[in-house]
């Protein structure tokens, strides 16, 4: 009872503040203007102080007139804290429910359902690809520039050549990685060959970086008997296991718990390694998203999430996936350290990268990644992208925000990279490739009996009673079946 | 090697139904060793505390699993092996599921408990589309057969809508995976035993009703047993009966009665429905000419006709009448009807004379 007497300076401060306080914003603030064109929420743009630092709007509200302002810091915010503590608190008490402790408020007011400003996005180049002056990013050696560069000329290279092959009817279906190859590769070459990887579908590049062949690649999407999958899979479906690779499976983000789960046996065994899962913009709605990344959570499991925002879930644009700002505000609902990020900059991507993966690791926590980018491609080969979004928005992406384009300036710039070596690689790539398609293509298909190993460890009785029912059909009905399949 | 039945009776309710839980009429071999009289949440609890002293790398995680679980089929388990081993998860079986299939893909055992097989639907996804085919569409490069998954199954006498489901058909019908069902304690410590260290992914539902009720003799060591082996676990002339977990207690009660008519009754346990152990019911059914099959679960599309099929197609002219199917309604599983809905001694006996008479 006594407590309603101490009133605090800072509460008169408060009461005063509020009656004068006409709005979300007053005073000292400016607006900024937001660089780029992301589609999805654009709430009038950046707030930022009389110093131009930005400000959560919301904090500053709550903050008296006394409160110093809030600083973002690349690290984790402590932000949360001010937030529930007592600076907002009429009686500076705090009380015990389970969960812990909270402070009181007598004021009603609901956290908004937005912050002012978006998180920002960092980057490390400029849209040119020059890097800008003070910036914060982990430095790259040469030889990883250039392998970095030379594998997302392969990844474009290889996207184009397999796209033409299914359009002539060669292999079946494909999928691109086109506008997101920085992604990939940046992502993996930050990583370790231990890192775990649990992809969605558009992350070919990671295999590529660890040194998956392009024979390898053409295997699998012609289904040979070279093909690790042994044919069972749709093409694209990539998995190796000497490359850490999980094999893909077409449902969106079930990877996402089975990521949680592999790193807590990661965590168990102590190892120096974490696991890093893929996610689209569209498969954050799915179930599996929260349930992963709250297993992550709640298990400090070293996983990194990384969604690939391309704006795109076929054509379902994000304006049509989530009402939040984008993907990088939901870690905190899980309480999830994240950061969002420039995914066309290959420098900002395996900067953030490596950052998340020292925590990942010595902290053994989940970290979140939101890779803003866009989806240059059709969502497949089965999908013809200029019927549900205008063909300039998709040609401005690929000229104009070329993340491929962007890191050879970089690596062109600082003399690590020459015309000569791209026309040399172009070439090389291609007929390599062309190489490999063939040669797959001439490749048999594995032999009948795989269709039937594998469900379990070894074949249950039905399933060799089939075997030989089948086999006496196709010995029956020859022309039934395909003859490239050896019985 | 004698075996006590316990009559479980159910407290406070006007309307009695005794349903004794089903004595094993065979031994497992194993007739050697210390064996206590324990019920089955304790030999399950048993099979547990097994499977994690002798594999350093099980695990044991569901919700409330920690304090010892809501039939405390974990205790014990936590204050043993420690809570990097023995957890509580969230609540969410999808993400249950799917955190123990990256779990037993790198080579652990995880033991997954959903807290009723009611609630098993949101991990359905990761079940089918995933664990199922984990090997299979990797080329074997990849498996998660370390991956168990257990769920208390089946009527409870109160249980309505959601706490007395059986299943089991849904799972039946997913190549890649397989779906054990116990009898009494000591299948239940065995076969749970086999199905955490078979390298396949496993569904193992536990006749909840039998938790308490069920008392059995339980060897005290580690013992397994043998998955898709049906048992006969009464020998007969005239029809066979095919059933499998709680209901073979009701079947076996009928086929007492059935004798005093001068029916002679072979009861089989399936014990696995998948990979199910065809060529022992239809040994019986030659033997017989006729079968029963009972469950549960409600008689559209449930397992009894995947049963029925195969053995229309294998014994056809052996056959001396139609293969009978004595289920639950097709109905959600009601309150108070659940007298009515439920495949009773007396609805097995009325369809046993049925097809002796046929």
């Amino acid at each position: 009872m006594a407590n309603w007497l101490r009133i605090s300076s800072r509460t008169v401060a408060n009461h005063i503040k509020k009656r004068m306080n006409k709005g979300f914003m007053g005073g000292a603030v400016h607006v900024n203007q937001s660089s780029g064109l992301w589609w999805g929420l654009n709430r009038g743009g950046p707030v930022s102080d009389r110093n131009g630092r930005h400000i959560d709007p919301l904090a500053w509200n709550r903050a008296t007139f006394l409160c110093v302002q809030r600083f973002k810091s690349t690290l984790a915010e402590k932000q949360h804290d001010s937030f529930l503590s007592s600076d907002s608190d009429d009686d500076n008490q705090s009380v015990d429910f389970p969960g812990g402790k909270v402070s009181y408020t007598s004021e009603m007011s609901f956290i908004s359902e937005s912050s002012q400003t978006r998180v920002p996005c960092y980057r490390v180049l400029d849209d040119d690809g020059d890097l800008i002056s003070d910036c914060d990013f982990q430095q790259v050696r040469k030889e990883v520039a250039v392998k970095m560069y030379s594998n997302m000329v392969t990844l474009q290279i290889m996207d184009n050549i397999f796209y033409e092959a299914q359009r002539q009817g060669r292999i079946s279906f494909y999928l691109t990685s086109a506008g997101e190859e920085a992604i990939s590769i940046a992502s993996a070459a930050a990583l370790s060959e231990q890192d775990i990887i649990l992809p969605q579908y558009r992350e070919p590049g990671v295999l590529l970086w660890r040194g998956f062949t392009l024979q390898e690649f053409a295997d699998q999407c012609f289904g040979n008997k070279a093909d690790y999958g042994k044919g069972r899979q749709m093409p694209i479906h990539y998995g190796s296991k000497k490359h850490n690779f999980f094999t893909i499976s077409s449902p969106i983000a079930t990877q996402l718990p089975q990521a949680a789960g592999i790193a807590y046996s990661l965590k168990m065994d102590n190892k120096e390694a974490c696991v890093v899962s893929y996610i689209g913009d569209g498969g954050t709605s799915e179930g599996d998203f929260h349930a992963g990344l709250n297993f992550a959570a709640v298990m400090e499991a070293p996983v990194i999430f990384f969604c690939r925002n391309n704006g795109w879930a076929i054509s379902t644009n994000v304006s049509e996936q989530f009402r939040s700002d984008g993907i990088v505000v939901k870690g905190r609902a899980y309480g999830i350290r994240s950061i969002r990020v420039d995914g066309n900059d290959a420098l900002a991507v395996y900067s953030a990268v490596s950052a998340a993966r020292e925590m990942a690791i010595n902290e053994q926590r989940p970290i979140l990644i939101e890779a803003l980018t866009y989806r240059v491609g059709h969502h497949s080969t089965s999908d013809d992208s200029t019927k549900y979004r205008q063909l300039d928005e998709i040609v401005y992406w690929k000229k104009a925000r070329n993340p491929v384009n962007r890191f050879r300036n970089w690596v062109q710039n600082i003399g690590w990279w020459s015309e000569q070596q791209e026309t040399q690689l172009r070439n090389s790539v291609r007929k390599q490739l062309l190489e490999a398609i063939q040669v797959a293509e001439k490749t048999e298909k594995p032999p009948l009996s795989e269709l039937f190993t594998d469900v379990y460890d070894h074949p249950p009785s039905n399933l060799e009673e089939q075997e030989k029912h089948l086999r006496e059909t196709v010995t029956r009905h020859p022309k039934d079946y395909p003859s490239d399949i050896s019985v | 090697m004698g075996f006590r039945n316990i009559i479980g009776r159910r407290l406070g309710l006007g309307l009695v139904r005794r349903r004794k839980p089903f004595s094993t009429a065979t031994c497992d071999g194993d007739g050697n060793g210390n064996a206590k009289s324990i019920n089955l949440y304790s030999a399950i609890n048993q099979a547990l505390h097994i499977a994690l002293e002798t594999d350093n790398r099980a695990f044991v995680f569901g919700e409330d699993v920690s304090f010892g679980g809501v039939f405390r089929c974990t205790t014990g388990l936590a204050d043993r092996f420690g809570k990097a081993r023995v957890f509580n998860t969230p609540l969410c079986e999808q993400g249950i599921v799917g955190f123990g299939i990256g779990l037993a893909a790198m080579g652990n055992r995880a033991i997954a408990e959903i807290q009723f097989a009611d609630y098993i639907y949101p991990a359905f996804d990761q079940i089918v589309n995933e664990a199922a085919k984990f090997r299979y569409r990797s080329g074997n490069q990849f498996n998660c057969g370390g991956l168990t998954i257990r769920a208390p199954y089946g009527a409870v006498g109160h249980g309505g809508h959601y706490h007395s489901q059986s299943p089991e058909a849904f799972f039946c019908h997913v190549p890649g995976i397989k779906v054990v069902i116990p009898r009494s304690p000591r299948q239940a410590k065995g076969l749970l035993l086999s199905c955490i260290r078979d390298p396949n992914p496993v569904v193992f539902f536990e006749p909840k009703w039998l938790y308490r009720l069920a008392v059995e003799e339980v060897p005290e060591h580690d013992y397994m047993l043998p998955l898709s082996e049906a048992e006969v676990i009464r020998q007969g002339s005239d029809i066979t009966l095919v059933g499998w977990g709680a209901q073979l207690s009701v079947m076996e009660q009928a086929c007492n009665e059935a004798e005093k008519d001068g029916i002679s009754c072979e009861l089989i346990d399936l014990k696995t429905l998948l990979p199910w152990d065809k060529e022992t019911v239809e040994a019986s059914v030659r033997k017989t000419g006729r079968v029963l099959i009972s469950h549960e679960a409600p008689v559209t599309g449930g397992f009894g006709a995947e049963i029925s099929a195969s053995i229309v197609e294998r014994c056809f002219l052996r056959l001396e009448a139609p293969v009978a199917r004595v289920c639950g309604l097709d109905t959600p599983f009601p309150l108070v009807f659940e007298p009515f809905y439920m495949p009773t001694k007396n609805k097995i006996l009325d369809a046993i004379k049925a097809t002796v008479n046929y």
